[in-house]
C-alpha cells in the first residue's frame, strides 16, 4: 500500500511510540524507515534512561512530556513485556560551591512536579551509594529516575503497532515532500506515497523534512555522545544512576547500571555536522573516561567492552517541537527530540495521536490489541519449565552465544516474530546474542547461518545492519 | 542426579589429554562435557601444520593433532557429551548443563577439571575509536569463516596485533586470495612465535609494523581503511605518523582471555596476572578437587604443553579420586616472581604431593637479550640458564625435582627472576 | 665471505642461524640448538620447501569445507600454484583423514591429502 491516512516519518522510539498509539484508532498508518530495522538512529545509542524530570524548564513541553513520560513507562513496559526498573538517580555536588546550583536543580524539579526528591548529605549518599567519590559533598536524589532498554522499548512498540496493523517500509528513504491538495506526497527511494497527515519523526533529520514544507525555518545539529560499555559482571558497581551537575550541553557524563546488569559510562556532547557521523574518537572516550572517574571511584575500566556515540537531535531552541504547522496542515512535527526523548516517548505518542485524533475524528477499535509478549527468555523461568520447554522445542537448549546464553530457540523468536531482525544487529538488539564479552566473536558465523537459513539467503548476503554492511564477501579462493 | 568421578569441562586439547590422563591411572566414571558438536576445540579450525612436534615427534595440523586424542578416548571408551553447555557449577562440584536431548541435567562430580580454554580479546577492550563498520573481526573468527565454513570475510586485509593467530591468519587470507597489506603490533616486539613471522609474514613480502595502531576506522556499512601510526614508549599514537590504508577488512589479533566465568562461580580464586585460576603444584584450585589446565589455565602457545599439562591434571584428579579426599599439605613453598617475570604456574608446591618432576611454566614480561633465567631457593641460587632471549610471547619453563625439594627442608620460597648479563 | 641471517622454522623454539657462505658455497652453519637447524639453512638458502594447508570443497558432507596439506613439503616457489590448482576441486563425502584429494598437486610429485573425517549426509 501506498496511500495512508498518515505516514510516520521515522521508525525511531517516537515514530514508533505515535504509531503504536495510532494503532488503537481505525486509521490507516505507515511507517517510512529509511534503514532495514528500526531503532537504527538516535534511538539506539543513548543512556537508556528514564529521567525524573527535574532538568527541564519550568513549563516546558520537555518537561511536561518528562514527567508524563515518566509517570506512563510503568504500565507501558508492562504491557510490552519490557524489562523498566525505577533504580533511582544522583546528581552528584563535589563542591560546597556548587550547591545553590543542586538546590536550583531540586526547585526546578519541584515545580516540575517531580515527585521524592531529596538533598542528601555526603554521608547520606556514599551509604546508598559506596562506590560515588570520596569528594561527594551532597547529591539530589531522585527515586522516580529509572533504566531501561532503548532497544527493546523501540522494537516493542514497533512490534505492537504491526500487530495493530500499522505497515512498516523498511529501507525507504524519504528524499522530498510535496503539499498536494489533499494532504502530502512523499518520494522515497523506493517509491512515491501519499497520505493525509505526515508524522515527521526523523530524529537528526527531521529539520529537513521540515524545511521542505514549512517557510518557518527550523535548524538541528547532530550532538555527539560517545560511550562505553562495561561487562555484566560490573552492573552492581553503582545502583543509581550517577549524574554530574548539569552544564551547558547537557546532563554531562554518567554512571548507570543497565536493565541487563551492564555499566554504562557516557555520554560526551560534541556537536557535529554528519548527521551519520557515529564515529567515536579518542579524546571523546578518554573524556568519558576521565569525568566518570571523579563521581564514581575504582571504575573497572579493564571489563570495557566496547563503545559506541549515538546522536542527538538539538534544535538551535533546545526544545521539543510536537505540533501541526502553522503554515503547512497536515504536517505534523516531532522534531528535537533530545534527551529526555526516550523518556518521553509514551507521552510524545499520546499527544501526536490526540493531535490527530482530533483533526481525523477518529475512533477507537474494539479490537486493540494492548499487549505484546517479548521473546521467551529461557534463563528466566524456572527449572522445570525450563527443561519442558527444551523437550518442546530443542533450539531453546542450543546456546548460540556463549557470553550472553542465548540459546537459538531465542534467536528463531526474534527472526520470525513480526518486524523480525534480519541482520546480526537486529538479532543483537532483540535479543541480546553478540552483546557480551565476546562482542560476537564467538556467535557470529553461528547467528549469521541461522539468519541466512531463515531467510532463504546465502551467508554472503546476510549484513551486520543492512545496506552493503555485508560480512563474508565472496568464498575461499574466488578470486584466483 | 547422575554420578561421575571426574567431570571434564571442555572438550578441547586440554579437556581430552586430561580425559586419557586420568582414564590411564585408574579413574573409570568420567564425563567430558563439550559445547561444541564435536571435539577438539579450537584445534578444529586450526587447520595449519606445525603440532604435535613435541608430543609425537612429527608435525600434525590441528584436526590431526585433536584426531590422535578423539581416537584415544574412543578406544578407551570415555564417555562424552557434544552440544552441551555447562550452565553452572557449585562449589560442591554439582555441574549444571544443558543440550538439546537431555534438556537440563545436574551431575555430580567427585573432581572437576576445568579445561574451557580461552577467548579472543574484542575490539571494545581496545578502544580504538571510529565508525563500527562490517569487516571487524578477530582473527579467531575470522579463521572459523575461512577454515570451516569456506567464506572470504574479505579481500584486502589489515591486521593489528601479532599474536600467532593474527601471524597465521595473514598466511591463510593470502592464500585464500586475498590481499594482506600490513600486520600491526603496538608493542615493540611481536607476540608471536618467530617462525610464524618467518613463514607467515616474510614468504609473503606482508610488512611487520612493530610500535604501531590502529588509530582511525573509516566506512559505515562496511569498512572502507584504517588509519595506522606509531606509538611511543607509553603506547600513546605520535601525531605526524599517520599513514591511512584502505582495507575491506581488519582482523585483530590482540590477546586471549581464558574462559573463567564459571571458575568464578564456583568460588574458584583467580589470578588477575593470567586470569586463570591460582594452582598449586596439582594444578588444584584453591577449591579441593577441582583442577584446571590448559589455556584456562594461562595462555599457551603451544598445544603439545596444553596436552602435557593436562596429562597433568588427570593424572592428579586420579590421585585425588584414588586417596578420596585432599592431601595432607603440611609445608608450602611459594613461587614468587622477580625482575622480568610476570607469573608462574603453578603458584604452590608441597614437596610430599609432587611428582618426580613437576614443571614450572611462565611468561616474561619483556623482551630479553643474552640474559639468565635464574631460580633461587630461598637465598640460594639453584638454577642459571643462559637464554639467547627470552619474550612475552613465548613461554618458558624450568623444571624442578623432587629431590630437590626434598633436599631442602624447611625452604619457604622459589623466586624466579631474569637476571641480565 | 658473506653471513646470511635465517630464523629456523622446524620448532617453535626459532634459533637464530647464522649462516658463512662464500658465493654459493655454505661454509658453515652456526645458532642451530639441534642438527635440524643446520638442514634447514642448507636448504632453505639452496632451495626452500614449506608445507602447504589450505582448504577444499565438500560435496554431501556434514561440512562445507574439509582441510588438506600436501603429503610433504613442496618448493616455496610453487606455494601459489598448488592453492590455485584447488580452486575448483570438491572433495565427495566421505572424507576421511589422510584421503587424498589431489594426487601430484601443481605438478609437484607430492600429493594433497584430506587432515580430517566428514562424515556423509542425506540430503
Amino acid at each position: 500500500m501506498t496511500d495512508y491516512d498518515v505516514l510516520i516519518i521515522g521508525g525511531g522510539v517516537s515514530g514508533c511510540a505515535a504509531a503504536r498509539e495510532l494503532s488503537r484508532y481505525k486509521v490507516n498508518v505507515g511507517v517510512l524507515e529509511k534503514e532495514e530495522d528500526v531503532c537504527c538512529g538516535t534511538s539506539k545509542a543513548n543512556s537508556g534512561i528514564v529521567h525524573a524530570g527535574y532538568d527541564a524548564a519550568e513549563g516546558s513541553l520537555k518537561a511536561k512530556m518528562n514527567l508524563r513520560g515518566n509517570e506512563l513507562m510503568d504500565s507501558l513496559a508492562e504491557d510490552l513485556d519490557i524489562p523498566f526498573r525505577r533504580n533511582g538517580s544522583l546528581v552528584i555536588c563535589l563542591a560546597e560551591e556548587d550547591l545553590p546550583e543542586l538546590k536550583s536543580l531540586y526547585e526546578r524539579g519541584i515545580a516540575n512536579g517531580v515527585k521524592g526528591l531529596q538533598i542528601l548529605n555526603r554521608e547520606e549518599v556514599l551509604e546508598k551509594e559506596p562506590n560515588v567519590s570520596e569528594d561527594v559533598y551532597a547529591a539530589l536524589y531522585a527515586p522516580t529516575g529509572g533504566i531501561i532498554c532503548p532497544f527493546e522499548l523501540n522494537i516493542a512498540l514497533a512490534e505492537n503497532a504491526s500487530v495493530n496493523g500499522v505497515e512498516f517500509h523498511f529501507c525507504t528513504e524519504v528524499t522530498d515532500i510535496e503539499k498536494q491538495e489533499k494532504g502530502y506526497r512523499l518520494t522515497t527511494s523506493q517509491g512515491v506515497y501519499s497520505a493525509k497527515y505526515v508524522v515527521n519523526a526523523a530524529g537528526v533529520y527531521a529539520d529537513r523534512f521540515h524545511n521542505m514544507v514549512s517557510g518557518k525555518k527550523i535548524h538541528i545539529t547532530p550532538r555527539r555522545g560517545d560511550y562505553l560499555l562495561l561487562d555484566q559482571c560490573t552492573g552492581n558497581h553503582v545502583r543509581s544512576t550517577i549524574f554530574a551537575l548539569p552544564g551547558k550541553y547537557g546532563k554531562g557524563i554518567l554512571v548507570a547500571p543497565t536493565v541487563h546488569g551492564n555499566l554504562l559510562l557516557g555520554p560526551t556532547a560534541i556537536d557535529v555536522k554528519d548527521r551519520e557521523g557515529t564515529a567515536t574518537t579518542r579524546e571523546g572516550l578518554d573524556e568519558v573516561l576521565g569525568k566518570a572517574g571523579m563521581n564514581v571511584k575504582n571504575i573497572p575500566v579493564r571489563q570495557v567492552i566496547t563503545s559506541f556515540a549515538g546522536l542527538r537531535a538539538h534544535e538551535d531552541e533546545g526544545e521539543f517541537i510536537i505540533e501541526e504547522l502553522a503554515d503547512a496542515p497536515g504536517f505534523i512535527d516531532c522534531a528535537g527530540i533530545e534527551s529526555p526523548g526516550l523518556t518521553s516517548c509514551p507521552a510524545v505518542g499520546e499527544r501526536i495521536a490526540g493531535i490527530l485524533k482530533e483533526k481525523l475524528g477518529l475512533k477507537e477499535r474494539e479490537d486493540f490489541i494492548s499487549t505484546r509478549k517479548g521473546i521467551l527468555k529461557p534463563a528466566a523461568l524456572p527449572w522445570e519449565e525450563r527443561s519442558a520447554l527444551i523437550r518442546e522445542n530443542p533450539a531453546y537448549g542450543n546456546i548460540i552465544c556463549r557470553c550472553e546464553m542465548i540459546s537459538e530457540g531465542e534467536i528463531l523468536d526474534a527472526i520470525r516474530r513480526p518486524l523480525g531482525a534480519r541482520s546480526l544487529d537486529g538479532v543483537k538488539r532483540r535479543t541480546r546474542a553478540g552483546m557480551g564479552r565476546c562482542q560476537a566473536g564467538f556467535c557470529s558465523p553461528r547467528t549469521m547461518e541461522i539468519l541466512a537459513r531463515e531467510w532463504k539467503m546465502d551467508v554472503r548476503e546476510v549484513t551486520k545492519s543492512g545496506g552493503k554492511s555485508y560480512l563474508a564477501v565472496g568464498v575461499n579462493k574466488d578470486a584466483f | 542426579m547422575e554420578n561421575y568421578d571426574i567431570v571434564i569441562i571442555g572438550g578441547g586439547p586440554a579437556g581430552l589429554a586430561a580425559a586419557v590422563s586420568a582414564r590411564e591411572n585408574g579413574i573409570s566414571r568420567i564425563v567430558i562435557l563439550e559445547r561444541d558438536k564435536e571435539l577438539g576445540g579450537i584445534l578444529n579450525q586450526c587447520i595449519h601444520n606445525g603440532f604435535g612436534l613435541h608430543t609425537f615427534k612429527e608435525e600434525l595440523t590441528g584436526p590431526e593433532y585433536a584426531g590422535r586424542f578423539i581416537d584415544q578416548v574412543r578406544e578407551l571408551g570415555i564417555e562424552y557429551r557434544l552440544n552441551t553447555m555447562v550452565m553452572e557449577i557449585s562449589s560442591g562440584k554439582t555441574v549444571t548443563a544443558m543440550n538439546r536431548k537431555d534438556g537440563l541435567f545436574q551431575i555430580q562430580a567427585k573432581a572437576v577439571i576445568l579445561a574451557m580454554g580461552c577467548r579472543e580479546r574484542p575490539r571494545g577492550a581496545l578502544n580504538i575509536p571510529g565508525y563500527r563498520p562490517a569487516g571487524i573481526f578477530s582473527a579467531g573468527t575470522a579463521q572459523r569463516l575461512v577454515n570451516m565454513e569456506g567464506y572470504l570475510p574479505g579481500r584486502e586485509v589489515v591486521i593489528l596485533g601479532s599474536g600467532d593467530i593474527g601471524l597465521i591468519m595473514a598466511r591463510r587470507m593470502t592464500l585464500e586470495g586475498a590481499k594482506v597489506k600490513v600486520v600491526a603490533e603496538l608493542m615493540p616486539y611481536s607476540g608471536g612465535l618467530k617462525r610464524n613471522i618467518v613463514q607467515c609474514l616474510d614468504d609473503y613480502g606482508i610488512p611487520l609494523k612493530l610500535s604501531h595502531t590502529v588509530v582511525e576506522i573509516r566506512g559505515k556499512e562496511r569498512l572502507e581503511g584504517i588509519t595506522l601510526a606509531e606509538v611511543d614508549g607509553r603506547g600513546k599514537p605520535v601525531p605526524g605518523t599517520e599513514e591511512f590504508y584502505s582495507c575491506d577488512t581488519l582482523l585483530l589479533s590482540v590477546g586471549l582471555i581464558p574462559e573463567n566465568e564459571l571458575s568464578g562461580g564456583m568460588g574458584v580464586e583467580l589470578n588477575p596476572v593470567t586470569s586463570g585460576p591460582r594452582v598449586n603444584e596439582s594444578l588444584e584450585t584453591n577449591l579441593e578437587g577441582v583442577f584446571a589446565c590448559g589455556n584456562v589455565l594461562h595462555v599457551h602457545d603451544l598445544v603439545d604443553f596444553v596436552s602435557e599439562e593436562a596429562k597433568a591434571a588427570g593424572r592428579n584428579a586420579a590421585k585425588y579420586i584414588r586417596r578420596s579426599g585432599a592431601a595432607g599439605r603440611d609445608s608450602v613453598i611459594r613461587l614468587t616472581t622477580g625482575e622480568g617475570i610476570r607469573y608462574t604456574v603453578p603458584e604452590t608446591i608441597c614437596a610430599a604431593c609432587m611428582d618426580d618432576r613437576l614443571t614450572v611454566r611462565f611468561r616474561a614480561g619483556n623482551v630479553y637479550k643474552n640474559c639468565y633465567v635464574s631460580v633461587y631457593f630461598d637465598k640460594e641460587r639453584m638454577i642459571r640458564r643462559k637464554k639467547a632471549v627470552v619474550a612475552p610471547g613465548e613461554m618458558e619453563e624450568i623444571v624442578l625435582t623432587k629431590e630437590q625439594l626434598l633436599g631442602h627442608p624447611g625452604l619457604e620460597t622459589i623466586h624466579v627472576k631474569i637476571e641480565e648479563a | 665471505m658473506e653471513k646470511k641471517n635465517l630464523i629456523c622454522i622446524n620448532c617453535p623454539l626459532g634459533c637464530m642461524l647464522t649462516v658463512t657462505m662464500e658465493g654459493d658455497q655454505i661454509l658453515g652453519v652456526a645458532g642451530n640448538t639441534c642438527k635440524r637447524g643446520e638442514a634447514y639453512a642448507r636448504k632453505e638458502l639452496k632451495n626452500p620447501t614449506r608445507i602447504v594447508t589450505s582448504t577444499v570443497k565438500v560435496t554431501g558432507g556434514s561440512e562445507r569445507m574439509v582441510p588438506v596439506k600436501t603429503k610433504s613439503d613442496i618448493p616455496k616457489g610453487k606455494v601459489l600454484e598448488c592453492v590455485r590448482a584447488l580452486k575448483n576441486v570438491a572433495a565427495k563425502a566421505p572424507v576421511h583423514m589422510g584421503d587424498v584429494i589431489v594426487q601430484n598437486v601443481a605438478g609437484t610429485g607430492v600429493d594433497l591429502v584430506a587432515t580430517r573425517d566428514v562424515e556423509a549426509v542425506k540430503i
